[in-house]
């Protein structure tokens, strides 16, 4: 187990580092930098060379494309990545001040989307009526379909435009969370119920849901007792990716609620063409994915005995 | 049989008609009139093929139809009590409590993520008999009673961690832990290796005299319920065809059906089958069509020399390696049949791959005519491949969906640029025509065939580049019994016209006992005893091969009707 442990480390280290250089050459790669960028924002004049050379060599931007490379990756080490070209704070800073809302955003969502997909999927195979599950079933399809940006426009048009029921934009108070975590909500817990659902179809349609009915158990007594425990892995293996998907939507929900986080550091430092910020964020982003899958491999076991940790590092 | 048959009706069904819903809309009728008895204490064996209607029979007694199916008119009374009128509510007090039932397949019957013990203990749970802490103990018992040894480490196993023929046991626990009156056995013991069967209908048996409980035994084998049941009753096409006293179905069948279904019954048949003729009269050794002892002077077309395998175990299980086939050693002439018989995890597959070349052995020696396969590579070994074929358990699984028939049967010939197009097309008329199919067939895929024909197809194609070998492993498990008869005569009739050799795995001796001249028994990877097939059957020398043999189903009633 702890060898197992190790080993799905040293991997997720290889993920980190090649998220990190895979991100820092496509942002070199890109024709125009952030001296430019800031160059063109100081006096509106994109043709003095002067100001731009000199922009660069502060940044170190002048410096040969692996220099720079190492200097980063020797930087990001020690979690340091270095300071935004923007605004001159450490971008580890930033990223830790915008961390706080966007944890209670997604968390929230998270949470939403956990309870409202097993809702929808219960709901979609306990009926006894078949056209309710057959009208439940296609329910997951349309929420998936449906893009965050016009989710949230509908939520903040109905409830805080004509019912004034929560507030539209920022970030004070629980209010504020409502809306976008249910913006971002929606669509992760149309895909979980989706695959939770047809999973439960499934089992419900395996050998040993037929005895346990024949022992005389009931409705309740086999969705909860044998069906959802059953039914659960491919889901679990949907929440994980979830959680990396809720990250990607913060990125729409805070623009269009206009609230402070992650989501808004990253089109903002990707608008100026902020390398270290967003480089924080890359990392940051794959840091988050290599726990999860972590976390989520590390249940699968505690779900289903068959599942061993052993047996993938006995093979390797 | 010992035991007395009371006179009471404890199961009395009366025409009873089950449909499936067609997505053309309107029923399909599965059963189509059934009305059949069991008295208390009493086996009743309810006999069929597939799509007989048994299973749904079944199935209607305890109202657990598959989703689609339903009950369209009959009724279904028991112990004085009309079942049919009963509410969801209502029913779930009979199932468990006064009904048990024993599904087919024991290895997908139990939930994977419980432990066995307090599946068991969920029966005496729902039905308020107990709660959780005493039911636990008494599933111990329970399942002690079921026939496991060590009970109490058992129950908190996982079913993953017990063996098929001892989740089968922990099935039997939960049919019978609250005391019902009738158990319903479903195809019980199908899935299971012969011996493991016979000790499980042993067990019910017992069971049966001890508690008095009444059972409702399906089964396709007609061996199986010649031996178990007091009273049998033949299925065919959601019809009863026949019902009578075990003993008298079997000696004295009234109805051409039955008659079919016992001359096809392997268990029930006696001898080699001869070259495309049915069952051939009595005891005469095993004679190929092209007489063994001609051929066996001459040097053989296999040989087997010590063949090894080992397959490498994780880390951390008990051994570095597991030896799947130990020094196994064979001869197999051209036109005979050598049979491998052997229970599951016996080695008997693993053999078939390494003759197949599919596996290479961790050491021992494989000759085809003298030439060593084992060495053979690259270009020498494709051309040797042509040589020995193979037909695989399942025509469901070994032939590709999305072909037609033409081009399943065609691909060995277009793998190895066999004449032109036009020559290959007929080519392959010729072999469909040689496995008895309709030229119609070609243009179907596989899934518009049935088992039967399916395997046929698969046969086919294992005889387009002309082989000297055939390797079948396990090629009529899959199949329903009176298929299985025509698909074992079509087998010896190419044998006899082509003069193939076949290896021929198989776990079953009475399937065996029809087509080989010698049979070799393999055990825990060793092959045990090695003789003709006559004499490994009528002679048995080791304790594992005399076990085998005593576990066919159908000795007993044969034995008790007096017949040979």
């Amino acid at each position: 187990m702890g060898r197992y442990i190790a080993r799905r480390l040293g991997q997720g280290g290889f993920v980190l580092w090649a998220a990190f250089t895979i991100s820092f050459f496509l942002l070199y790669v890109l024709p125009s930098d952030a001296a430019s960028i800031k160059a063109a924002g100081a006096d509106g004049d994109l043709s003095d060379p002067e100001l731009v050379a000199r922009l660069r060599a502060e940044q170190g931007l002048d410096r040969p494309v692996l220099v720079q490379y190492a200097h980063g990756l020797w930087g990001a080490l020690h979690l340091d990545f270095g300071r935004s070209f923007s605004s001159g704070a450490p971008a580890t800073k930033l990223l830790a001040e915008a961390l706080p809302p966007t944890l209670q955003l997604t968390a929230l969502a998270l949470g939403l989307a956990l309870a409202g997909g097993a809702a929808l999927a219960l709901a979609s195979t306990y009926p006894r009526a078949r056209w309710l599950r057959h009208t439940l079933t296609s329910l997951p399809a349309l929420g998936i379909s449906l893009p965050t940006f016009w989710v949230g426009l509908l939520l903040l048009q109905w409830f805080s435009f004509e019912l004034r029921l929560f507030p539209a934009m920022g970030n004070e108070g629980f209010e504020s969370l409502v809306l976008p975590a249910f913006t971002l909500a929606i669509p992760a817990s149309a895909a979980f119920a989706q695959v939770l659902s047809r999973s439960l179809r499934q089992t419900l349609a395996e050998p040993y849901v037929e005895t346990a009915r024949a022992k005389g158990a009931g409705r309740a007594r086999v969705h909860f007792g044998h069906a959802l425990r059953n039914a659960s892995i491919p889901a679990l293996t949907v929440l994980g990716v979830t959680v990396g998907g809720l990250l990607a939507g913060a990125v729409v929900t805070e623009t269009v609620f206009s609230r402070a986080g992650v989501g808004r550091l990253t089109v903002t430092a990707v608008n100026q063409q902020d390398v270290p910020v967003v480089q924080a964020i890359v990392v940051f982003s794959a840091v988050v994915f290599v726990v999860v899958t972590l976390l989520v491999d590390l249940l699968y076991p505690v779900l289903d005995p068959r599942i061993t940790t052993r047996q993938p590092s006995a093979a390797a | 049989m010992s035991v007395p048959v009371h006179d009471d009706v404890l199961l009395d069904v009366q025409d009873l008609r089950v449909g499936y819903r067609t997505t053309a809309g309107g029923d399909a009728p599965a059963v189509d009139g059934v009305s059949l008895q069991v008295r208390a204490g009493e086996v009743v064996a309810l006999v069929g093929e597939s799509g007989s209607g048994k299973s749904t029979t079944a199935h209607a007694v305890v109202n657990l139809l598959p989703r689609g199916g339903r009950r369209t008119s009959g009724t279904i009374r028991f112990g004085g009590q009309d079942l049919t009128g009963l509410s969801e509510g209502e029913w779930r007090e009979v199932r468990g409590r006064r009904i048990g039932l024993v599904p087919q397949d024991p290895t997908v019957s139990l939930n994977p993520v419980q432990r066995v013990g307090d599946q068991v203990a969920e029966v005496l749970v729902i039905h308020g008999l107990a709660r959780r802490r005493e039911a636990r103990r008494r599933a111990v018992d329970l399942l002690e009673k079921a026939g496991l040894d060590d009970p109490a480490a058992r129950a908190r196993q996982y079913p993953s961690q017990l063996s098929g023929g001892m989740r089968q046991r922990v099935l039997i626990a939960i049919a019978i832990a609250a005391g019902p009156d009738l158990v319903i056995a479903d195809e019980p013991t199908s899935a299971l290796d012969v011996t493991v069967q016979r000790r499980i209908l042993d067990h019910i048996e017992l069971l049966r005299s001890t508690l008095g409980t009444a059972v409702l035994l399906i089964t396709h084998d007609l061996g199986v319920a010649a031996d178990r049941a007091d009273r049998i009753v033949v299925l065919r096409h959601g019809r009863v065809v026949e019902e009578g006293p075990a003993r008298s179905v079997l000696t004295d069948p009234q109805h051409p059906y039955t008659r079919e279904l016992i001359a096809a019954a392997p268990s029930l048949a006696s001898t080699r089958l001869g070259s495309g003729a049915a069952v051939l009269p009595t005891s005469r050794p095993a004679a190929g069509p092209d007489d063994g002892t001609q051929v066996a002077s001459s040097a053989p077309l296999l040989e087997a020399r010590g063949l090894r395998k080992e397959f490498p175990l994780p880390r951390g299980a008990a051994a570095r390696s597991l030896v799947a086939v130990d020094d196994v050693s064979f001869d197999l002439h051209a036109g005979q049949t050598f049979a491998l018989v052997g229970e599951s995890g016996s080695g008997k597959s693993t053999t078939a791959r390494l003759v197949l070349r599919l596996e290479q052995p961790t050491a021992g020696s494989l000759l085809l005519d003298g030439t060593d396969l084992t060495a053979a590579r690259g270009e020498e070994l494709r051309r040797l491949r042509r040589r020995f074929q193979v037909v695989y358990q399942s025509p469901y699984a070994s032939l590709d969906p999305r072909f037609t028939v033409e081009q399943i049967v065609e691909e060995p010939l277009r793998a190895y640029k066999v004449g032109d197009a036009r020559a290959r097309r007929a080519r392959v008329r010729e072999l469909v025509d040689q496995v008895a199919l309709p030229a119609t067939a070609l243009g179907r895929g596989p899934r518009e065939l049935s088992g039967g024909q399916r395997q046929r197809v698969a046969i086919a194609r294992a005889l387009a580049l002309r082989p000297d070998l055939v390797v079948l492993d396990e090629p009529v498990s899959a199949l329903d019994v009176s298929v299985q008869a025509q698909i074992l005569d079509l087998l010896s009739a190419l044998q006899a016209e082509h003069g193939l050799a076949y290896l021929f795995i198989s776990h079953d001796l009475a399937v065996v006992r029809q087509v080989a001249d010698h049979v070799g028994v393999m055990h825990r990877g060793r092959l045990v005893e090695t003789g003709t097939a006559d004499r490994i059957l009528l002679d048995p020398r080791e304790e594992y091969t005399r076990e085998l043999v005593a576990a066919i189903p159908g000795r007993r009633a044969l034995a008790d009707a007096g017949t040979p």
